[in-house]
């Protein structure tokens, strides 16, 4: 019998919980780590190495760098204007122009696919009128970009947006007041002092877009050379040449690691 | 010289004012927080625009609503010394001198040579490279006054220059401050709510009470607040300057 008042630290469930608690943490660590060690370890180095060398892989690579850099380059020239206004102009309809905006970032992506179709196809409300110029975007590395600046736009937009309200405005009324324009004002104040939040919208962006499948295959279909980026390759790959799919995924794997490296360090220095 | 009266409707009343600031006199804007202060200062410097109303600095009209003349803060000449001093952090103390200056696309060694002689004028040329988030509260005080004077302004605007300061800082400042304003010669304004900023530094005191002056006078005057109702309910009991409610008399 125990004393009253005295906590029994001998009780089997005390002595059980910290195990349990253990192997929850440790089953939890391994179901988010080993699938993506066991393709790491799948391969051989040299396996490796001769595979990214075949050129269905190497066009793959490119054209997904290609593609992601023009993405997020046409991301950060129409979005930063717009999240510099959802910062600073507290404008009639502010909140529901965000949500609208938000919308890509939680829509299947089949959905935004099918939405790019319906609008740039050649029958499509824009689409109908660019086949009547002779430009056709659907089935090309255009479609590509576009699929990718649906869906990662949103996302450097809304990052944007919170690095531009967290510049406090009294340094551009400052830099107003002591001659410089708007124009310099956003360049050499207001850039600068957002830069840390910019440039992890910018990578997440880039993330984004490099690994994009669902609506590039809707709009761009699966190409090799033309508009066979990575994750479709990996896709078009895995039956007819696993070790190349694999080899594709390792190289995701450490654009991944990269990117969130970078983004750490980022937000380190930004503290 | 500067000539103002303007209008302007704030959420809770309505701003109206109208005073004249002769070169190198020091005007005092006293009153408790939310009076219109501020709003005053960022009215001339062009931050924000009045309702109606006439800004007329060395001759010139920078503000006329009925002749729809408005001109941009960049346009206008005028140093304010903002209440946070809003120091630009990823800059150097020279850096942020500097600014204005380059604005102006004055040559870079003419730049050199003037923020040298305003930074040992303040006693900051030891501090030049230093990022001005390392500066203690007076030296910041003093890189946002040598930005703003640099300029050579028409007109000097403060807004609080001293409550980031601790007391004692306060104390030594407030009389450097007095000094620097009547050396720049320019006509100044000044916000404060305390009374001892006031009499220190000012040569004319205007009370702002919910956007309209209640009493105007010599600073010494103050001291005699007694004889002016108004100016004697608005002498609380905070004797804590950082007490941002009332006016301080520390």
């Amino acid at each position: 019998m125990m004393k009253p008042g005295t906590i029994n630290s001998g009780n089997v469930t005390a002595k059980i919980a910290p195990v349990l608690f253990g192997l929850i943490v440790l089953i939890t660590i391994l179901f988010f780590t080993l699938p993506l060690l066991s393709l790491v370890l799948r391969l051989t180095p040299e396996e490796f190495i001769a595979a990214i060398m075949k050129p269905e892989v190497d066009n793959a690579i490119y054209l997904s760098l290609i593609t992601a850099a023009a993405s997020t380059l046409v991301v950060v020239l129409i979005g930063t204007p717009l999240a510099y206004l959802n910062a600073r102009v507290p404008y009639h309809g502010r909140d529901f122009v965000e949500t609208l905006l938000d919308l890509p970032i939680v829509l299947p992506p089949s959905v935004a696919g099918l939405a790019l179709l319906v609008l740039f196809g050649r029958r499509g409300l824009i689409g109908s009128h660019l086949n009547d110029m002779g430009i056709t975007i659907i089935f090309t590395i255009f479609a590509v970009v576009l699929a990718q600046v649906f869906v990662a736009g949103p996302l450097y937009i809304r990052q944007a947006k919170t690095a531009f309200a967290m510049v406090d405005q009294s340094y551009e009324l400052a830099s107003r007041t002591l001659g410089a324009s708007p124009l310099i004002t956003f360049i050499r104040i207001t850039i600068p002092l957002a830069w840390t939040g910019l440039v992890s919208g910018v990578i997440l962006a880039f993330a984004r877009g490099i690994g994009e499948f669902g609506a590039t295959i809707m709009v761009a279909g699966n190409l090799p050379g033309k508009t066979q980026t990575m994750p479709l390759a990996i896709y078009g790959l895995m039956q007819s040449d696993l070790t190349a799919s694999i080899s594709l995924s390792i190289v995701l794997i450490g654009i991944s690691c990269i990117i969130l490296i970078t983004i750490r360090v980022l937000a380190g220095r930004s503290l | 010289m500067l000539k103002v009266n303007l209008q302007k409707q704030l959420r809770d009343f309505e701003l109206k004012i109208d005073f004249t600031v002769n070169p190198g006199e020091v005007l005092i804007l006293l009153g408790i927080n939310g009076s219109g202060k501020s709003t005053v200062l960022n009215l001339l410097a062009g931050l924000m625009n009045p309702d109606l109303g006439e800004i007329v600095l060395n001759d010139n009209v920078i503000f006329n609503s009925g002749l729809k003349i408005a001109s941009l803060p960049e346009e206008r000449n005028i140093g304010y010394v903002f209440q946070n001093y809003a120091l630009f952090p990823h800059m150097s103390v020279f850096e942020n001198i500097a600014y204005g200056l380059k604005m102006r696309k004055i040559p870079k060694d003419m730049i050199t040579t003037q923020i040298q002689k305003v930074m040992e004028e303040l006693e900051i040329a030891h501090v030049s490279s230093e990022r001005v988030t390392n500066l203690s509260g007076g030296q910041r005080q003093r890189v946002a006054l040598a930005r703003a004077l640099i300029i050579q302004p028409h007109l000097l605007l403060l807004d609080e220059p001293l409550t980031a300061l601790d007391p004692h800082a306060r104390e030594k400042i407030r009389l450097e401050l007095r000094e620097q304003l009547v050396a720049s010669n320019h006509p100044a304004i000044m916000v404060t709510h305390s009374i001892k900023d006031a009499q220190i530094i000012g040569d004319r005191v205007l009370v702002l009470e919910k956007g309209v002056v209640i009493w105007e006078g010599k600073p010494k005057e103050l001291e005699s607040g007694v004889s002016v109702p108004d100016l004697s309910n608005l002498k609380c009991e905070c004797y804590e300057y950082r007490d941002f409610g009332a006016i301080a008399i520390d």
